[in-house]
């Protein structure tokens, strides 16, 4: 016990910590900004980050919207991260296939799960089926690229679209469907879903949310985008927004500022164009009609019981040619092994088993949200670390993970792999007139990139 | 097409240079403007920085290590480089925040009335001697690592490679 404690003085002290091993599955934003903050914390430990895809960058990459490229800065800083030498990226490797969870326990000294919310959630109404009902997620991911969305159906010979959910997802989609596409094409969306979105027929999109004004999901600055949105004019149905008028001063500042830019635009009555974004307050889905493709959704009318939407007897039925549902997304549980739960969809932090961003907070909030967690658990580990907590044992790290995955012929991305995908897509993209034309092709990128 | 990439490159190496000289020349007659930024940990960080430059200017020039500052490097997409004024240097700053600031300054944690992104703070001879408190991302105060860091260099100062050999002669002890 003595040598062991003396052992860890020791190495607490010395700078050469290259035989700590961290090993984070998921190379999002969450991981990066782990490893980032790692690198401080334990300097020179050694971290290995595993990525489902060939590419890095998860939702800055994937989800993120095309219009908003400003967000995507933060690639720079990962990029960063990645070249440092003690950081090791490791692409098309999927945890729970190729490797396992007790794998890589006997490989690295702390795992960090970084795999975020995948799924989306459903519905669970009649006519979920239909053609033309479409997850909001799987639509972002079809114009965004995600291999794994490229071939989703989605008929935009449509009037009206109907998104289920108020948050930021659907007003990502909202604006996505009605923004001039030749705005788009500065943009790097796929070149598939601007042929698909030039020819798109939406006129009108109707964002329906069980809840009233004042538990919107979405923040601020995606509201004001779609109220300068050319040729758009918002709308609101009558009587839904005269109620918070009274109650606006009450709230604290982000709140207030967010229902007085609501209460403003509902107050201008001008139209902006023949395109219009509306917003349907106290309504909750109870089927889908149609008898191939969707015609219509028949809403329960709701009233408010303090925070809480109570369903009423009264119905309401909303015509439609298209409909999403954007009602949050859930984290799945990629390994047998990982200590999951199950009621939250979360993994809760365990000494040596780790989770950080959507994975550990649930499905929500903005990028800082996700490195201000990411930092927590980085500063946990660390804190574990000092303490001795975890195993002092020499590990073996990538070298016996590598084995695995030559034994299974598996080709991997690694950084410079990556960096080459990253230069034929600007390239391409150059082409177009766009920022990068992504490749959508798996065995594409592994031509390009893999070893 | 190549030709016209190399004619572009020349002609941008041949700007870059004759702004990098005329930068050169005039930040020497130029009086240089101090900021300090009071760390959540409670450290405090005194950088220079020149007429025209932001906050987040002055921080990436100086090679500052604030965790996750500017993540979206000033284009106001994000709050990470959040700050609060005292009340009398944000009355006196000349540009008053744009709603899209606001906007982004909503999300940010510890959100004050005198909070302000450091990235549209441009600096003025004005402000010279400038405080600002820089919140922490974390909601956790991460004095730890400065600390760590610091016993690091100490050591490292007095004997360079000690601390290396100890290191081997346990690890030996230990596995044997």
């Amino acid at each position: 016990m003595r040598w062991r404690y003396l052992r860890h003085i020791v190495r607490k002290y010395s700078k050469d910590n290259n035989r700590f091993h961290v090993g984070i599955v998921g190379a999002g934003p969450a991981g990066f900004y782990c490893a980032q903050q790692l690198l401080k914390t334990i300097p020179g430990c050694q971290i290995d980050i595993y990525e489902k895809l060939p590419v890095p960058f998860g939702l800055v990459r994937y989800g993120v919207a095309p219009d908003h490229p400003e967000v995507k800065n933060v690639i720079n800083t990962f990029s960063k991260t990645a070249s440092n030498e003690h950081v090791r990226f490791i692409g098309n490797v999927t945890l729970g296939r190729h490797i396992t969870l007790a794998q890589l326990k006997h490989s690295y000294h702390a795992v960090v799960l970084a795999y975020g919310a995948e799924e989306d959630r459903k519905l669970n109404i009649n006519g979920e089926c239909l053609t033309n009902v479409v997850s909001a997620t799987k639509f972002i991911g079809w114009y965004n690229g995600q291999p794994q969305n490229k071939n989703i159906k989605v008929d935009l010979n449509a009037e009206h679209a109907v998104i289920i959910g108020q948050g930021n997802v659907a007003l990502d989609v909202a604006r996505i469907l009605l923004t001039p596409v030749d705005i788009l094409r500065k943009t790097d969306i796929t070149e598939y879903s601007l042929e698909a979105l030039a020819k798109s027929k939406v006129k009108k999109v109707t964002l329906v949310g069980r809840r009233g004004p004042l538990q919107v999901a979405f923040t601020i600055k995606e509201f004001r985008e779609m109220l300068k949105l050319p040729a758009v004019s918002t709308n609101f149905y009558e009587g839904q927004m005269n109620t918070i008028e009274n109650v606006i001063g009450d709230l604290p500042r982000p709140r207030k500022r967010l229902m007085q830019l609501m209460y403003d635009a509902s107050q201008k009555l001008e139209s902006r164009g023949d395109k219009s974004f509306d917003i349907l307050f106290y309504r909750t889905p109870i089927s889908l009609l149609g008898s191939d493709k969707i015609e219509g959704i028949e809403l329960a009318i709701n009233r408010l019981e303090g925070d809480k939407a109570v369903i009423t007897n009264e119905k309401y039925t909303l015509k439609c040619d298209l409909a999403f549902r954007s009602i949050g997304y859930r984290s799945i549980q990629a390994d047998p092994d990982i200590p999951f739960n199950r009621a939250s969809s979360i993994v809760p932090q365990s000494t040596g088993i780790y989770s950080v961003g959507w994975l550990s907070s649930g499905p929500i909030g903005v990028i800082v949200s996700t490195m201000s967690n990411a930092f927590q658990t980085a500063s946990l580990i660390g804190k574990d670390f000092e303490k001795g907590l975890l195993s002092d044992n020499p590990k073996p790290g990538y070298s016996y993970i590598s084995k695995i995955l030559k034994d299974k012929d598996r080709i991997t991305i690694d950084w410079n792999g990556w960096t080459k995908i990253d230069r034929v897509e600007i390239e391409r993209g150059m082409k177009r007139g766009k920022p990068r034309e992504k490749i959508v092709n798996v065995d594409e990128m592994l031509k390009i990139g893999g070893t | 097409m190549s030709i016209k990439l190399f004619k572009y490159v020349t002609n941008f190496c041949i700007k870059s240079r004759v702004l990098m000289k005329y930068n050169l020349s005039t930040s020497n007659n130029e009086k240089l403007i101090k900021v300090t930024f009071n760390k959540a940990n409670g450290e405090k960080v005194t950088a220079e920085g020149k007429k025209g430059d932001s906050l987040l200017d002055v921080i990436v020039n100086n090679n500052l290590d604030f965790d996750g500052f500017g993540a979206c490097e000033g284009t106001l997409t994000c709050s990470t480089c959040h700050v609060i004024l005292n009340q009398k240097n944000y009355d006196e700053l000349p540009e008053k925040p744009s709603d899209e600031e606001l906007d982004m300054l909503d999300l940010a944690y510890n959100l004050t009335d005198t909070s302000r992104l450091g990235c549209q703070i441009v600096l003025e001879e004005k402000l010279d001697g400038l405080e600002v408190n820089v919140p922490a991302t974390v909601n956790d105060a991460r004095n730890w690592p400065t600390f760590h860091i610091s016993r690091h260099k100490t050591f490292y100062g007095f004997f360079p490679s000690c601390n290396i050999i100890v290191y081997t002669v346990f690890d030996i002890f230990y596995s044997s």
